[in-house]
């Protein structure tokens, strides 16, 4: 089975090389892209099925150096952040296909090539046996998307981009790079184990500075004060926004975050050591500010990226809260929220392509005009806002559940403003697209976009929903993480 | 004849370089010189072999025996500074020679390749020598020949920068023989096992410490070590493109090894001694080193300073390792000292490939602008280097940063770690400014005929930054032959 994991991660890899170095044209590129994307969802559906039967599968590559092991190995959460990758890999892949080539973008080589490395980087990531490989995998991916994030080539994103590597380095170096570090100083391993690494001895105030440099040395979960590189990276090409800054770059993120409190502290010493009294309340009011910020805002992909952010932080506050109840609830808002923004984000570039509108308050009565898109979108909001039967909901409902037993009121509430919130910014735009008078009409007169391009959309709209049907996958996975 | 190996990896250069000096045609001295280095290298690779089968090599030059006599002494970590230069000194050969041809005038090529060997000779001197002023001839040797490679740069300022750096290196070398003398006059001795026993007893007197502190001062003359790096930067910007390639890979280097070989051979340095106060001024020069450095870089807008400057940083981290003074930090400085050269000599020999394309000696930021289309494997090349530089987890600088942390963290120095974390981001500026200038900006040069690259060039580049990322995952070379230097020098660590 591990030549089904080497070739999970080199798949891609190898798509991205082709990229660069395939004939100007393209359509061979589209066809090697698209293909190799399928044959990778086949590969993990394989690894997927050993798996679940309960076969053990790992892959020793290299030992760097005592502690610096790059191993692989599949485990119930690194199983589901995978699989949803490589998912959303093969429709956002065929989504920019119709999205780049409609919009006459340049250098589609580099930028599949990147595109594609960036998915090998984050397989690799999910896929990681110890902290270690996690940290190498996390700043390979973030020096791989840099070149997608500055893709337009222009002063805009040339500024964009340099803010998205600079906080993003900054904070991996000067936090996450100690901490593991200091890890490795005082547990003599790296290994990821449920059920935590550190020995009892270790002091808790210890513990205590070692989870705030884990938390904000990923930069990639974007919690506030950490999240200003996620609106800075929406000058990017829309599949970029949609596949890396909606599921491989901040899922890595909390993907990381998660990992790390239930595979590194352990949940039970999490709660224990004081890790969640601050963690629960900086993850609250990261998810209550970053939602009134999206309120606010009238570009459309920020909008999109601050509701990331609050969403993001769903998955934080459900990490430090570090209850089984709210680990299954991270586990599963992880996929139900990755599948409905990138709807979202689709939907934004659909839009784009067809009207180049970028702001809110032109979007009204495009619904008549763009209804596939409009639909996909709606569909996407209710599931940020968690409103059944969306998969957006089952998240929620987990962390809700995990609150009201262990009676956490700040938990409740924050819940409770953010639903609010979410649902004040989202529903006034489906109402708009749906059921306002179009105020300029456009001189060309548009449809819906090309066909190419509203299939992945609506193929994400009804993962969304079908989730919350047959929720089982996620469940059940993150049953077998806790070992329950 | 294989016991004679020692003497012959240093010999065999210099009777190339005489040969060189009366023949004088070009092909055929690039040929004897790329045979040479071929000699040495093997030479080394089996010294190596043979060190690690049945230890030390001691070996009598002319039959006399030590401490009267020469000795040549042969370890682990000699082994390692010997396969480097060689390593270099061929790379660089194969890289240049178009390169050499451009920038060095006809009549004067043969006598190049004279000096390129009489340097290298002198740099392996140094490392195999087991004799202090043995080793000063051999530094001399270098020297000079290094001042005449600097000088025959095109810019006229090479001849300032190489008189610059004449006056300086021969104050270091002053120095050091000053320092040598010290000794001698106190243990009657040169050989340096020998001096390391004898000086046991008087280990504390004044004499001594003033000897060391000559040695000291006089190597970081060499070195480039803050503050006494101000030679360095014009050096290196003023030479032909090869020779600066093949200085930043060496010749600092080699200066580090024989401070080091006095340090923990001679004057018996051990693990923990952080609060001797030479190890604290080693300590506080690093980290001025480092920054400094950086910042310069981050100001200058002359390509080949800006790396320069860099590599003053980059001595820094070297020396900084020394001054860490426990197993993991020394480890760190002692690997840095191959991926130092490796990092370094790809961004020259990429930087050297470029001028020799663009048609331009001393290259500047914006001559770099919109070079990212017309160069796209250089440009490529030149960013994976730097990330290597800047020390992201999969290339070479990273196996460093993480050894000197764990030094760090290891004495209980956490500004430390904090430090040499936020210097490693300094490189992101300076890296970003010139990845910024290569990608974003509209081309400067178009209309100009570029010279295409030639294939060996082409390959050597590629080879040298590949194995900045081979290096990164595979260290079991890198890492485990330092882990035996580090070993070899300092036993009981």
């Amino acid at each position: 089975m591990s030549v089904y994991l080497a070739s999970a991660i080199l798949i891609p890899c190898l798509v991205g090389l082709f990229s660069f170095v395939s004939p100007r044209n393209g359509i061979l590129r589209d066809i090697v892209t698209v293909s190799g994307a399928l044959i990778h969802f086949f590969v993990i559906y394989k690894i997927y099925q050993a798996f679940s039967k309960g076969e053990f599968i790992s892959l020793n590559v290299i030992n760097i150096f005592p502690g610096g092991n790059i191993e692989f190995i599949v485990e119930p959460l690194g199983m589901l952040f995978s699989g949803l990758v490589s998912i959303l890999w093969l429709l956002s892949s065929i989504y920019a296909i119709g999205y780049m080539r409609a919009h006459k973008e340049e250098r589609l080589g580099s930028f599949f090539g990147f595109f594609a490395f960036a998915i090998s980087a984050t397989i690799a990531l999910a896929y990681s046996s110890n902290l270690f490989a996690l940290f190498v995998f996390y700043e390979i991916l973030t020096f791989i998307t840099y070149p997608l994030v500055s893709h337009g080539a222009d002063t805009e994103s040339q500024m964009g981009a340099r803010r998205y590597i600079l906080i993003l380095v900054s904070s991996s170096v000067l936090f996450f790079l100690p901490a593991i570090v200091a890890t490795y100083y005082i547990t003599g391993t790296l290994d990821f184990k449920v059920g935590g690494i550190f020995p009892d001895a270790t002091q808790n105030y210890i513990l205590i500075v070692l989870s705030i440099l884990f938390v904000y040395g990923i930069g990639k979960a974007a919690l506030m004060p950490m999240h200003k590189w996620l609106p800075s990276a929406m000058v990017a090409p829309a599949p970029v926004s949609a596949l890396l800054h909606a599921v491989a770059v901040v899922k890595a993120g909390v993907f990381s975050v998660l990992k790390i409190v239930v595979c590194i502290f352990g949940i039970d010493h999490f709660q224990d050591f004081g890790g969640s009294d601050w963690l629960v309340y900086i993850a609250g009011i990261s998810i209550v500010l970053a939602s009134s910020i999206a309120l606010v805002q009238d570009n459309l992909k920020s909008r999109l990226a601050y509701s990331t952010i609050s969403q993001l932080a769903y998955v934080v506050l459900a990490a430090g809260i570090a209850t089984p109840l709210a680990i299954i609830g991270a586990c599963v808002h992880i996929v139900a929220h990755g599948f409905s923004k990138i709807t979202l984000f689709f939907a934004a570039g659909s839009i784009y392509l067809k009207s180049h509108i970028k702001s809110i308050s032109k979007l009204d009565g495009l619904g008549k005009r763009m209804p596939w898109t409009m639909g996909a979108f709606g569909i996407g909001a209710l599931g940020m806002i968690g409103i059944p039967p969306t998969a957006g909901f089952l998240g929620k409902w987990f962390i809700l559940s995990s609150a009201v037993t262990f009676q956490d009121y700040f938990v409740l509430i924050v819940l409770m403003i953010s639903t609010i919130l979410n649902a004040a910014y989202f529903l006034p735009i489906i109402y708009g697209a749906f059921f306002k008078e179009e105020k300029n009409v456009p001189d060309n007169n548009h449809g819906d976009a090309p066909i190419i391009v509203i299939v992945p959309i609506c193929i994400t709209a009804l993962i969304s929903i079908l989730l919350f049907c047959f929720p089982n996958i996620p469940v059940s996975l993150s049953y077998k993480l806790l070992g329950i | 004849m294989f016991d004679q190996w020692p003497s012959l990896v240093v010999a065999v250069p210099l009777i190339a370089a005489g040969i060189c000096a009366i023949i004088r045609y070009e092909f055929f001295c690039w040929l004897v010189s790329i045979i040479t280095s071929l000699v040495s290298l093997s030479g080394s690779i089996f010294l190596y072999l043979t060190v690690k089968a049945s230890g030390d090599i001691s070996y009598k030059l002319g039959g006399w025996a030590p401490p009267v006599g020469i000795e040549y002494r042969v370890d682990i970590f000699a082994c390692y500074l010997l396969i480097l230069i060689s390593l270099v000194a061929i790379a660089v050969l194969i890289y240049g020679r178009k390169l050499i041809n451009k920038e060095i005038a006809s009549h004067l090529r043969g006598w190049f390749y004279s000096m390129y060997l009489l340097c290298m000779c002198g740099l392996m001197g140094i490392v195999i020598t087991g004799d202090a002023f043995n080793a000063f001839v051999f530094m001399e040797i270098s020297s000079l020949s290094m001042y005449t490679l600097i000088a025959l740069g095109r810019d006229k300022r090479a001849l300032l920068a190489s008189y610059q750096y004449l006056i300086l290196g021969t104050l270091g070398a002053t120095m050091y023989v000053i320092g040598v003398g010290l000794l001698f006059n106190v243990t009657g001795t040169l050989n340096l096992i020998d001096l390391s026993i004898k000086i046991q007893p008087i280990l504390d007197t004044p004499v001594i410490k003033v000897a060391m502190s000559f040695i000291f001062a006089g190597l970081s003359i060499k070195i480039a070590l803050f503050p006494l790096h101000f030679w360095l930067p014009n050096a290196y910007a003023f030479a032909p493109s090869v020779v600066t390639t093949f200085l930043a890979a060496t010749a600092t280097k080699v200066s580090i090894y024989l401070l080091m070989r006095y340090f923990y051979t001679v004057f018996g340095f051990s693990f923990g001694m952080s609060s001797e106060l030479i190890i604290g001024i080693i300590l506080s020069c690093s980290i001025l080193a480092i920054f400094v450095g950086s910042f310069s870089a981050i100001f200058e807008n002359n390509l080949k300073r800006l790396l320069a400057f860099s590599s003053v940083a980059q001595i820094g981290y070297i020396t900084l390792g020394i001054a860490i003074a426990n197993n993991a930090g020394l480890t760190g400085s002692m690997v840095h000292i191959f991926n130092h050269a490796l990092m370094k000599a790809s961004l020259f020999m990429i930087l050297g490939a470029i001028a020799f394309q663009i048609h331009k000696d001393q290259l500047t930021l914006t001559d770099l602008s919109g070079l990212g289309k017309q160069m796209p494997f250089s440009m490529a090349a030149m960013t994976i280097a730097g990330l290597s530089l800047l020390g992201v987890p999969g290339t070479v600088g990273f196996v460093t940063k993480w050894y000197l942390i764990q030094g760090a963290m290891q004495n209980g120095w956490w500004w430390l770690v904090v430090l040499i974390l936020v210097s490693s981001l300094l490189v992101l500026i300076y890296l970003g400014k010139i990845i910024e200038t290569v990608y974003f900006k509209p081309a400067s040069n178009t209309g100009i005929e570029m010279n295409e690259l030639p294939g060996s060039t082409f390959i050597i580049i590629l080879l040298a930054v590949s194995s900045c990322i081979y290096l990164g995952f595979d260290t079991s070379l890198t890492l485990g032959i330092a882990e035996e230097a580090v070993n070899a020098l300092v036993p009981e660590g």
